[in-house]
This record gives C-alpha cells, structure tokens and sequence, in this order.
C-alpha cells in the first residue's frame, strides 16, 4: 500500500488542477467573449471605415486605414471633450470622497439608529441611476423645480437658474466677473451626491478597524477633535482613500449614464464617453467612435496599472 | 467592544466641566452633521414619491410645496404609468415583466457560472490561476462603454440586438467578475479544515462544493445574487443600445428614461414610474444590506 499513497497524493493534486480549470472555464469562456474579445475586436475597427448603416454586413477583413484616428485626434473635439472629463473626473472624485470621509466621521460613535442611519446613507449608490437623475432634473426644473423655487421664494433669487441647461453663469464677485459652468458643477454635484457612499463604506470599515487609543489618548493630552483627526485618523485613512480615488477614477472618467441622463451632453458637459456616443449615433461613424473608446481604453488601461500597483504594494506590506 | 466601553468610562471620569461642554458641542456639531445628510440624502426620494401621488395641476399650481392635501392625492398616476399602451396607459407593467425577467435570468446564469468559479479561485492551485484572477479585476474594473460597439456590432450582425437574449448574456458578463469576487472572499473565510474533514471521509471536490462549503455560504450566496439583480435592474446603456427600438422589450430604466424626453408625458405620471423602478431594489437593498456591505468592502479594512 506504501507506494501508492504518494502517486495517490500527486494525482489528488492533479486532480484539483483539473477540476479547477474545468470549475473556472465557465466564467474565462464568458469574460473573454463579452470583454477580451470586443475590446480587441474594437481596436480592428477603429482602423477600419465603418458606418452604422454597414454594421450589418461588417467585413472583420475590411483593410486598415488611419482616417479614423486622424478625424477623431485632428477635430479638436477629442481634446476639448477629454478636458472636460478630467475636471468632471476630478471635481466628482474629490467631492464624493471628502463627503463619503465626513459621512463615515459623523456615524463613527454609536448611537440609537446608528444601523438604519448607515443604510439609509447608501441609498443614493443603489437606487436606479435612472430614477435618481430623473428626480434630479425634475427639482432643479427652472419652471416647477423645488430648488428654484426655494431659490426665489427663501434665498431671493431674482430668476431661475438653469442648473442643467446653462453652460456658464457670470458670478459678480466684489466686481470680478467670474465665469462659472454652472451645468458642469451641478453634474459634478450630483456625482458626489450619488458616489459618496461608496466612499463611505470604505471609510467606515477602515474606520471600524482601526485602534481608537491614540486618539483616546490625544483628547485627554487635550488635543481638540480637528487635531486628532487631522494627526491621527487622517494618515491612517490615507491608503483607502488612494484606493478609492484611483477606483473612482477609472470609473468616473468613463461614466456615460450620469452625463447623458442628466444634460444629455449639452451646456458644456460632453465628456469623452458621451462624445463617443455621438460619434456612433449622431454622426453613424462606427469607425471614429471606435477609435475614441480605444483611445479611452489606453488612458484606463493606463490607470488600471497604477491600480495593481497600489495593490501589489499594500500586498507587501500587509 | 469591552475595551471601547472601558476607554469611554475612563474618559468620563477625567473629563471636568470644561471638557463635556465641549463635547457636548461635538456631539451637537456631529447630530446636525447627520440630519444634514439625512436630509440630502432623503429629499430626492420623498420628492419623488410626493410628486408620484400628486395630480400636475396641483405641482404647477404650488411647485414649493413639500406637502401633500388629502383631496389632492391621488393614485391615477400609477394606473396611468402601469396601464397598457392600448388602454391609454404608458405600459410600464410590461417593462416591469421585461426588467424582472432579464434580471432573474441574469442572476440565475451568474450564479451559475461563477459559483464554482469562485470555488476553482479560492481553493483550487491550477495552472494560471493569478492571471486569471487578474484578468477578472481588470473586467470588474472596465467600463461597460469603452466594450460597447463591438458588442452593439456583433448583436447586429447574430440578429440578437433587440432581443432580451442578447441583454442578459451582457448582464451576465458584466455581473459574473464581481460575483467571483464577493463569493471568492467568502469561501476563503470557510476554515480549511472543514473541507479537509470531508475529503478525509471520501467526499469529492465537487461533493465537498456541493454538501459543505455552498450550505456554510448561503447569506453570501443570496447577497450576491441580489448585488447581481441590483446591477441588471438598474442598467442602462445597453438598454438603450440594443432594445431602443423595440418598444415592446423596454425595460424599465429605458422606458422611464424615453418617455421622460417626451412632452406629452406628465411629469407626475413619471415619477409614478420612478417610484415603481425603485421600490423593488430599496426593499431588496434593505433585506441584506448587512451582508452586501460586508462582501464588497472585505479585504479594504486590511489598509
């Protein structure tokens, strides 16, 4: 019987390797058609001329040609549209991550509720993003919108604003004319309205995790609560919120639903995806769209690399 | 926990009268701090289910009001919004079914796929398993658009754009690396030991799958099954990419989303459809959110 323990034991092995590439197949087959494939099935056609009347009969062997990169990068619209995203994906990034902070700041300590208060908090982050915007673009409504009305009737304004239908707004400031994009800030403060519990989740468990000692024994050295948190939590929190900022980004900076639901890409809010959307429905360009979300496909492969990165280095020293 | 309350009293004990005024300014700082977001956080969805129970001449009559007269109210706007098309209706029941059918397939094929995916990552040594764990994260982490025209171009070509085929084999690609992902982080937590015991006692792998580790994980297997509904209710833009044209497959993100373009819609009919889009996923969201939470942010507290 001795010698066969040791064969039975490398074929139990095997055996596991076996099954877990057949365990794993299933999902790999599903991830490479609906993913891996497209996206190298996108770079093809971004070389190639193709409209949307044509997509039926699309050649995959149709020969290769620059024109499309040459429309989107020559038009100027890509850099415009890209400019836009990045102060879009910093605008929304930093809000939603310094109101998901302050969330998870505030529920820290329990209190009677604490449970239905942390729920309700993540309400904005799962409720249909259809739904939401749609609420939205009805309280800002410059006729019958709550917050216009509010605006006029408590704060005095002396008209409506068009919170999604203005490009710019000039702010007189002590005489200063400032411009202000007035639709680009409230779709970033919508964003922050909708993102910051995913920030707070992350917060709170770090938070959760994390010794209150030091802090216990600042406040009683008398340091005052702004101190301890700017001295003690904050660097701790640091990691996370990297973490968060680099997910958020990679996923704001493609965000397509938000923009198109809420302004439809109007009044100085067309970011890169919804020029791509454009690019494909309005002027029936498959090709140049294409080239467009390759190019969008770079610059987030690029932040995707920086992600595992941060990953693989919170792995050394964890 | 022992320990917190420990520190708490001992803080108690030291603090005079100068430092609990102080606290008692933090402490009102920090209720005033959460009504407010309460309040931020609230004020769309009561003004949705306000506006969804009132009739448009009464919101354009007084549009400031947060407030709702019992002779005003009225639920014609949900027999409005759910009604069929034939009848005058908007046909938002028909959405509905659309919606609750795409999303349960989704999960089902999902779940499916990616419980013994998940098992195969968490437990199994077989060959390229760090590549193919990377290759989900970069999935999970890409967004849906930059995939987008080439599936819009291959469902054309197969004949399945339009059809809800074609919607819930998206979905499912789309839900299947987070899933792995949820359900991996759990079945690592179920002790080894246990599953050795199994081996130990003659079961197979796939017995041990079966008749240990899924019993042992069923909270996390129904958290992610609904984070999977969630995701399939509430998407959109393959919604509007593949189904625009046929009306009679609208789900109803999509139909909410083209009739709220329209202007012969009433606003308050709509926001009787937002209200019937939402309710399911905020009642779902409810039932496990404690199990949700805890499977999407297990291995951040690590810091």
């Amino acid at each position: 019987m001795r010698p066969h323990t040791a064969n039975r034991r490398r074929t139990l092995a095997q055996r596991d390797a076996r099954l877990g590439l057949t365990l794993i197949s299933p999902t790999l087959l599903i991830v490479i058609a609906a993913v891996v494939v497209p996206l190298l099935w996108s770079v093809l056609i971004s070389f190639q001329r193709l409209k949307l009347i044509e997509i039926g009969v699309a050649n995959p062997f149709a020969p290769l040609t620059l024109a499309n990169f040459n429309r989107v990068i020559g038009s100027g619209i890509l850099w415009s549209s890209l400019s836009t995203t990045v102060v879009y994906t910093v605008g929304s990034v930093a809000l939603s991550i310094t109101l998901g902070v302050i969330a998870a700041m505030l529920v820290r300590k329990p209190f009677r509720g604490r449970t239905l208060v942390r729920a309700t908090f993540l309400l904005p982050y799962v409720a249909p993003i259809v739904a939401v915007t749609f609420v939205w673009r009805t309280m800002l409504n410059p006729q019958f919108g709550i917050i216009n009305e509010f605006g006029q009737k408590v704060l005095g304004w002396s008209e409506p604003i068009p919170f999604l239908s203005q490009a710019s707004a000039d702010w007189n400031l002590l005489g200063a004319h400032i411009p202000v994009p007035t639709a680009l800030l409230t779709v970033i403060a919508f964003e922050g309205w909708r993102n910051f519990p995913f920030a707070f989740l992350f917060v709170m468990a770090r938070l959760e995790a994390m010794s209150r000692e030091p802090e216990e024994a600042a406040l009683v050295d008398g340091a005052g609560y702004l101190q301890s948190f700017r001295y003690i939590v904050l660097p701790q929190l640091a990691p996370v919120i990297a973490l968060l900022a680099i997910l958020r980004t990679i996923w704001t900076f493609n965000d397509f639903d938000n923009i198109f639901l809420l302004t439809g890409g109007g009044a100085g809010t067309q970011v890169a995806s919804i020029q791509m959307y454009t690019l494909l429905t309005v002027q029936r360009n498959v090709g140049a769209a294409s080239a467009q979300s390759v190019i969008l496909a770079i610059l987030l492969i690029l932040m995707l690399a920086i992600y595992l990165l941060i990953l693989r280095r919170r792995g050394e020293k964890a | 926990m022992t320990a917190a309350l420990n520190l708490r009293s001992v803080r108690g004990r030291r603090s005079g009268p100068k430092r609990s005024a102080r606290q008692r300014m933090i402490g009102l700082g920090r209720a005033l701090g959460i009504a407010a977001f309460m309040f931020a956080v609230l004020l769309p969805f009561y003004y949705m289910f306000l506006l969804s129970v009132k009739p448009i001449a009464s919101l354009l009559r007084d549009p400031g009001s947060l407030f709702i007269s019992i002779e005003d109210f009225t639920l014609s706007t949900y027999v409005e919004v759910l009604g069929p098309v034939s009848g005058g209706g908007q046909g938002f029941l028909t959405f509905l079914g659309n919606s609750a059918l795409v999303a349960l397939i989704s999960v089902i094929v999902a779940l499916a796929v990616a419980l013994p995916g998940a098992y195969a990552i968490a437990r199994l040594p077989f060959f390229g398993h760090r590549q193919v764990n990377a290759l989900f994260i970069a999935a999970y982490l890409f967004p849906a658009i930059v995939v987008a025209i080439p599936l819009f171009v291959l469902f054309t070509r197969l004949g399945l754009r339009g059809s809800l085929v074609g919607l819930i084999f998206v979905y499912t690609a789309q839900t299947v690396p987070v899933a792995i992902y949820m359900l991996r982080n759990y079945f690592e937590t179920v002790p080894v030991s246990i599953e050795e015991a199994g081996l130990v006692d003659g079961l197979s792998r796939l017995g041990i799958l079966r008749r240990i580790t899924l019993p042992l994980s069923m909270p996390s297997i129904a958290a992610t099954g609904l984070f999977v509904f969630m995701i399939a209710w509430n998407e959109f833009l393959f919604a509007l990419l593949f189904l625009i044209d046929k009306r009679d497959n609208w789900t109803v993100s999509l139909g909410l989303s083209q009739l709220s373009g329209s202007v012969e819609v009433s606003t308050t009919v709509l926001m009787a459809g937002s209200v019937v889009l939402t309710l399911p996923i905020i009642v779902l969201f409810f039932v496990v959110e404690r199990y949700l939470t805890g499977g999407l942010t297990a291995g951040a507290e690590k810091g």
